[in-house]
């Protein structure tokens, strides 16, 4: 009797603590969506529930930034993170297919050194590939963006490896009898058959590339027909919040997080096996 | 036995052709960059003018450099709120989610959101609601009789960054510990219920020794995005001169590399970021040796 009582007590407390934590969560959220369908004059109003309602905060947003700004900083979002994941996934598949079912000499040795690199933190090649990109006249380009999602990386080549490794050999025997080429048994055998690991490493590039503000800063630092939509809202926050409107700004971020909410509630899945599968990683 | 394919004939230059991008990734992205940070911290170089040798004359100024032994300990403050923050926080959602609750899946997703949102956005929001006269933060605690509290003032940033960070940060621990946590078999529980155990008892004697990897692996993971901090740093602490109220390493290291152009300094900040980050790991890998159980 007094063991159920317990086990009442303590759901009551779960979910009381559970649903205090997701309000938390959630809250930033609903706080940034209500101030974007303000009027600026209610903009530090208390109420969630804007009244007025409007949405020329978004018509703003496209009108009022200079050289239309806003799609420029979209569209170059978008540009480069598929470009990323393009490179990735192709880079990062070929080399985890050589290192998963190929034997060569050096295969031992190289994959320990990759491995090795993901304890080395990812800044240490901030300066050095400055350097040379600002050699190669790339600086103020996309290309020191782009260029280096297409030189592999550990984390990328491991996830997809482990994959690999799940997949039957007899397929790979069969093909080879048939006398199918190192490339081909990639191609068409190996390829096709790891979408669910594809699809979770994509998914983790895209979203890094989205969000990602260090480089974008450091290479096209305030050229907004050039950088990404990071960068641009960081500038505008100076730009915005001098001219005192939070409203567009929150309208802005809401829309620069809108494509990874739909990319998120669509595969919501492979984002977390993607996280599971990254607590194998190490 | 290693199981592999051998290449036949002319396959050997398309192995080597599909590894092309991963070596040149080990000799421009990572482990070439590790050794030229390396090199480039023994020099002193404004990418203007030629570099002139330093010898250790960048590490020795570390030492003296009063901005700097600001970031680095801002670094490790930081570290030592949000580490501890996140790794309890998070394995609580995961435990109160593990209880076979219902509306797991409601919970899971919403807890999830910061961490797929990204940090620029986000900010731009905390930034709104941590306002001093304006918030909605010091408004709930004005009306709860509190004193409205500067959030993001010098005395403040510390404190009002970290609970950003930890917000952002809890839906990834919270996948981590529920994975390790339904791993733990049933069986388990079931004796120890046998055996008059509690629920309580049973976290303490069953849950938490068989949780010391997952402990161990986010302990890690939390300490390495720590060190690296940034996003949120930048945006909620900027101030107009483009310098920080709260400068970590990272912020001090994009700072002197980017806006002084001093590469040697700049490198000789990134290799101690790396042994920070190398130490941390080793003190990690004998303390597991020693605590983690593993089946």
């Amino acid at each position: 009797m007094s063991k159920s009582i317990n086990k009442i007590v303590l759901d009551i407390l779960s979910y009381a603590v559970l649903l205090f934590g997701a309000l938390t969560m959630l809250f930033p959220f609903v706080w940034m969506i209500s101030v974007s369908f303000r009027v600026p004059a209610q903009q530090f109003s208390r109420n969630i529930i804007p009244n007025p309602f409007t949405v020329q905060n978004y018509f703003d947003l496209f009108r009022d930034l200079p050289d239309n700004a806003f799609f420029y900083l979209t569209f170059n979002s978008f540009k480069i993170s598929i470009l990323s994941v393009i490179g990735q996934i192709l880079t990062c598949a070929m080399a985890a297919f050589v290192f998963a079912v190929v034997k060569f000499k050096a295969r031992e040795f190289l994959f320990a050194l990759l491995l090795a690199t993901l304890m080395i933190p990812p800044q240490v090649s901030l300066i050095p590939n400055f350097i040379i990109f600002k050699y190669l006249g790339w600086i103020g380009t996309q290309l020191p963006l782009i260029v280096p999602a297409f030189w592999g990386g550990a984390f990328g080549t491991f996830l997809l490896r482990q994959y690999f490794l799940t997949i039957p050999r007899d397929l790979v025997d069969a093909a080879r009898m048939d006398g199918a080429s190192l490339f081909d048994i990639f191609w068409r055998i190996y390829l096709p058959l790891s979408k669910p690991a594809i699809a979770a490493l994509s998914i983790f590039v895209f979203k890094d590339a989205w969000n990602d503000l260090l480089h974008p800063l450091v290479y096209l630092p305030t050229d907004l027909q050039k950088t990404t939509l990071t960068v641009g809202l960081a500038f505008f926050q100076q730009q915005l919040q001098m001219g005192g409107k939070f409203t567009v700004l929150m309208a802005g971020a809401f829309l620069s997080i809108l494509p990874l909410l739909i990319l998120f509630f669509i595969a919501q899945k492979q984002f977390i096996e993607g996280i599971a599968l990254s607590g194998m990683k190490r | 036995m290693v199981y592999g394919l051998k290449p036949l004939g002319r396959e050997k230059f398309w192995l080597w052709l599909m590894l092309i991008p991963t070596l040149i990734g080990l000799a421009f992205g990572t482990a070439g960059s590790l050794l030229a940070t390396l090199g480039l911290s023994l020099f002193n170089w404004d990418l203007i003018n030629p570099p002139r040798w330093a010898g250790m004359e960048n590490y020795v100024q570390l030492f003296e450099n009063k901005d700097y032994i600001e970031a680095f300990v801002n670094t490790l403050k930081f570290s030592a709120l949000y580490v501890p923050g996140v790794v309890t926080l998070s394995l609580m959602v995961a435990i109160l989610l593990n209880r076979k609750i219902r509306g797991v899946h409601f919970f899971r997703t919403v807890y999830f959101l910061p961490t797929v949102t990204s940090a620029v956005a986000t900010a731009l929001v905390w930034n709104m609601i941590y306002g001093k006269e304006t918030g909605i933060l010091n408004f709930l605690l004005e009306s709860l009789g509190f004193a409205p509290i500067c959030w993001l003032c010098t005395d403040n940033a510390m404190m009002s960054v970290v609970i950003v960070n930890i917000w952002g940060a809890i839906g990834e621990g919270m996948i981590i510990f529920l994975a390790g946590l339904t791993a733990i078999p049933r069986d388990y529980y079931e004796a120890a219920s046998l055996d008059g155990a509690n629920e309580l008892r049973q976290f303490f004697s069953v849950t938490l020794p068989l949780i010391t990897p997952s402990i161990f692996f986010q302990i890690i993971i939390s300490a390495i995005n720590a060190f690296q901090a940034y996003d949120y740093i930048y945006m909620l602490t900027r101030r107009g001169q483009g310098d920080s109220s709260v400068p970590v390493a990272v912020y001090s290291i994009y700072r002197n590399a980017f806006h002084f152009f001093r590469m040697g300094d700049a490198s000789a900040q990134t290799i101690q970021l790396a042994l920070l980050v190398a130490l941390f790991m080793m003190i990690m890998f004998w303390w597991e040796r020693h605590y983690v159980v593993y089946e």
